[in-house]
């Protein structure tokens, strides 16, 4: 098991946010973290990578115990994060931003460079000196993933890559992660429907109110219209 | 015209240190968020330790080694402070930082006269710049000429580092979002201590390069750290090309303003500065911040007024206070009368602090503008005590009109610089202008009447006026103006949509406080017998943040505490040792770190842990907060 997550309970102030939140994602596999807005999806991938302070629960990372940790040292363990905001660096170009996010090789993991990653987003390698804060939704959607693969990740969360984008610029970024994917990279991301993220998981979890309500593959879920119904946005 | 080319020069030869003081500063704040005031405590010990080693090793090699390893050792000493203290309080409000490294100031303050002595040390000149070339007919020293040089060498140098390194990336990435770059796998702790101890390095160096400029004295540190504020704040706090310009345009100001106006040559430099602040809130560089941080920075807690039991039970202290006259000698009930002035005092900033949200660095002005007034009254108008005492604060809340105006345009730390300024220029004026103020040496024989003249009858004159004026600032913080200002101050946006004018409520709450310090400076003036620029001085507008931090930014009854548990402990401090600064700071650093919400919230929070029985008060007071 690459990524395994159990009891997860997280609260903002007074609110509890997670309830008993389990994941489970073997090495090389895409999986789909489905639910509505505010249904816990941003706070279980911030929890498990450490920035919500308030959080209990276990968090094994190649098997070991990550849940302790500082955000960096998760972080550096090959556990990658991007961001559902992109949360790119406005005044730093992208060649900037990259470095940002460079980290030392890892063995057993693919090593990034930035010719790869304008390689699989030719947009980019077009504005390399251009500063972050002046490029469209799609683009820095496009560096802020690039940036967190700078970090030569085993495993990346993916917070909402879709969302606000152009069909176009969607289907790249499918493109993109079953790229990921073929680097041997496992991949957890985020959705509110199921559009997206049929095309490229294998399995997914649907989330509500901080709660996992459905686990299983997309077929599964598929043949289920009703829980589709109940949990997810049509 | 000769005349002013030369002139233009040695601005620009002091616009080197300034600059390379300001970046400092800038930088810090830039990535760890905070004002680090100890920045000017750093320069000095800069040219301290410079000075020691530049006459231990003597030539050319000897002196630019010096130099450098002056600012190296500074800067290892700044990492320290910011690995011991700095990194337990960065989530801690911003003014807590702010007190936490003037307490740092203080205390070095002293460590420099116990180590150093009290004398102004004259250095060695620089080798190979010890004489002077002509220009335009003037001489102008050669040193002049390489500080002159050397602020560009410095400001490519620094771009160089932040654009061409790894690690300059890492710092301008972190300046942006901090948590960010966490999550990207990157050690924040020991970029913070990089950041910080490059920031005293160019303090340090900035003090190191001085001393064939001028002595080295143990006053440095102040003086400097005003004008690097209003070069940051002119400049934009976080951009040290800003910094780089600011430095020029206030090194320039000064060198012609004490052409212009030699008689209040400070007042231009604050007034450009003013202006900036009001065109550019941000300053020339800087960015707008994105989500200020509320002042306060505290989530405060429900308030509510007094039960009947509590009523009874404050009526009793304040009978038990009134009662101290038949037990305290003389000098205990001057004493006695200076804490409650300074209750007053304080109890007029924690108003406009925790209910206005506006966190003042220069509250002193108010209680200076309003001792001057009474002053003047007595002095040229003969009024007796009691009209001074009336009229004599108005001229508090005039500053507070003035100033206010100005200041709660802005919020944060630009806010607290601009009060800051704004003290500063009234303290200025009433240093320079000597005719009407008398300058350094005061007015005197600002005696009260009879009646009072006596410690017990001025005690109780003070007692009264605190209680009265302590009163009043409570009914108006739950008032309907109370509530207004806490609605404007928890969110603008919201508030102004129900018609509340952020900016007009919170100028009047600036001028309350102002009013209210004011007549506490004017009761101060009748203690005193006297009225000296330093009421206005940062001493003064810094012993009252103690005051409200100790007793916590979240109560409505920590000012009382705070300035009593405060002002007894200075003045007991003082009495005890000779070393009352460095103690003191000690003490201000100790309780910033053991109490990061204040004595009486500490308190507060105890009593929330184990909660009493019967807590109907409590959610009372929790609609009457939400009302
Ligand atoms: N910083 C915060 N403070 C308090 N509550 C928060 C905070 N962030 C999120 N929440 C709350 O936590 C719940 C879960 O939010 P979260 O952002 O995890 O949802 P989400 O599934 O990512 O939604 P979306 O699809 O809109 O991004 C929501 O009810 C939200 O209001
Ligand atoms: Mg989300």
């Amino acid at each position: 098991m690459k990524l395994q997550v159990s009891n997860l309970n997280s609260h903002y102030g007074p609110a509890h946010i997670l309830y008993d939140v389990g994941l489970e994602i073997g090495a090389g596999e895409v999986v789909a973290l489905l639910g509505r807005n505010g249904a816990g999806k941003s706070t279980t991938f911030r929890s498990i990578v450490g920035l919500v302070p308030q959080r209990a629960g276990t968090v094994m990372f190649d098997g070991a115990d990550v849940s302790r940790l500082p955000t960096y040292e998760i972080v550096r363990r090959g556990l990658g994060y991007v961001p559902e905001d992109r949360r790119i660096f406005s005044h730093l170009t992208v060649e900037e931003n990259f470095e940002v996010g460079r980290q030392a090789p890892r063995p057993g993991v693919a090593t990034w460079t930035p010719d790869m990653l304008y390689k699989l987003f030719p947009n980019l390698g077009e504005m390399r000196k251009r500063p972050g804060g002046q490029m469209s939704g799609g683009e820095q959607q496009m560096l802020t993933i690039g940036r967190t693969l700078m970090g030569n990740p085993s495993l990346v969360l993916l917070d909402e890559p879709s969302e606000g984008l152009a069909p176009k610029i969607v289907e790249q970024m499918a493109d993109a992660i079953l790229a990921m994917k073929g680097e041997g990279l496992s991949v957890v991301i985020s959705e509110q429907n199921l559009h997206f993220a049929k095309l490229i998981s294998d399995r997914a979890y649907i989330i509500e109110k901080g709660r996992i309500r459905f686990s299983g593959t997309i077929a599964d879920l598929e043949a289920n219209p009703e829980i589709r119904d109940a949990y997810l946005a049509v | 015209m000769e005349f002013l080319l030369v002139q233009a020069l040695s601005g620009l030869a002091s616009a080197a240190s300034l600059f390379l003081v300001a970046s400092g500063l800038s930088i810090i704040f830039g990535v760890t968020r905070i004002v680090n005031f100890a920045h000017g405590a750093f320069y000095m010990l800069g040219a301290y330790v410079a000075y020691t080693l530049t006459t231990r090793f003597a030539g050319p090699f000897g002196f630019w080694g010096a130099i450098v390893a002056a600012a190296i050792i500074v800067a290892l000493l700044g990492a320290l402070m910011e690995m011991v203290l700095l990194r337990r309080i960065y989530q801690a409000p911003e003014l807590f930082q702010l007190l936490a490294t003037f307490g740092v100031t203080l205390m070095v303050q002293d460590l420099v006269v116990v180590i150093w002595g009290p004398e102004d040390l004259l250095g060695p000149r620089a080798p190979g710049f010890t004489g002077a070339i002509s220009l335009f007919g003037r001489m102008v020293p050669t040193y002049d000429l390489f500080m002159m040089t050397l602020g560009p060498v410095v400001l490519g140098i620094l771009w160089l580092l932040f654009h061409k390194t790894r690690w300059g990336v890492l710092v301008r990435a972190a300046t942006q979002d901090r948590e960010m770059v966490a999550a990207l796998g990157v050690n924040q702790k020991w970029l913070f201590t990089g950041v910080f101890a490059l920031g005293v390095f160019l303090a340090a160096l900035g003090g190191a390069l001085q001393i064939p400029r001028t002595t080295v004295t143990h006053a440095m540190d102040l003086s400097i750290i005003v004008e690097v504020f209003v070069v940051v704040v002119i400049g934009g706090l976080g951009s040290v090309f800003g910094a780089f310009v600011a430095a020029i345009i206030v090194a320039e100001l000064n060198a012609f303003g004490i052409l212009i106006l030699p008689q209040i040559s400070l007042i231009t430099v604050f007034l450009v500065m003013a202006v900036v602040l009001v065109v550019r809130p941000w300053g020339l560089f800087g960015k707008p911040e994105s989500a200020p941080r509320a002042a306060a920075g505290l989530t405060i807690r429900p308030w509510r007024p007094f039960t009947q039991v509590e009523r009874a039970g404050v009526a009793l202290v304040v009978v038990a206070v009134a009662a101290l006259p038949f037990f305290l000698g003389n000098y205990a009930l001057t004493v006695g009368a200076e804490i409650l002035i300074y209750v007053l005092f304080a109890a007029s900033l924690h108003f406009m602090m925790t209910v206005g949200g506006l966190a003042s660095f220069g509250h002193a002005a108010y209680f200076g503008l309003g001792a001057y007034g009474a002053a003047f009254l007595v002095k040229y108008m003969g009024a007796p005590m009691e009209a001074a005492l009336i009229v004599g604060p108005l001229l508090g809340l005039a500053g507070a009109v003035l100033f206010g105006w100005f200041c709660v345009r802005l919020s944060g730390v630009y806010f607290a610089m601009l009060t800051l300024a704004f003290a500063q220029i009234a303290w200025s004026i009433a240093f320079q202008w000597v005719d009407v103020t008398g300058g350094d040496n005061g007015l005197l024989g600002i005696w009260p009447a009879t009646w009072a003249s006596r410690p017990a009858g001025f005690f109780w004159l003070a007692l009264g006026i605190a209680v009265v004026g302590v009163g009043v600032l409570r009914m108006l913080v739950f008032s309907p103006f109370g509530y207004g200002l806490r609605a404007v101050r928890d969110s603008a946006l919201r508030s102004e949509a129900i018609g509340l004018n952020r900016q007009r409520m919170q100028w009047a709450a600036f001028i309350v406080a102002g009013t209210f310090a004011g007549l506490a400076g004017a009761l101060f003036a009748f203690l005193k017998g006297s009225v000296f620029p330093d009421y206005m001085a940062i001493p003064t507008s810094v012993d009252g943040l103690v005051m409200v931090l100790l007793g916590g930014v979240e109560t409505v009854s920590g000012a009382v505490v705070g300035a009593v548990l405060y002002k007894a402990l200075a003045i007991w401090l003082m009495s005890q040792t000779d070393l009352s600064k460095l103690v003191l700071g000690g003490v201000i650093v100790v309780i910033v770190l053991a109490f990061p919400k204040g004595v009486v919230g500490f308190i507060e929070d105890l009593r929330h842990r184990w909660p009493r029985k019967g807590n109907g008060a409590t959610v009372g007071a929790t609609k009457a907060e939400a009302a």
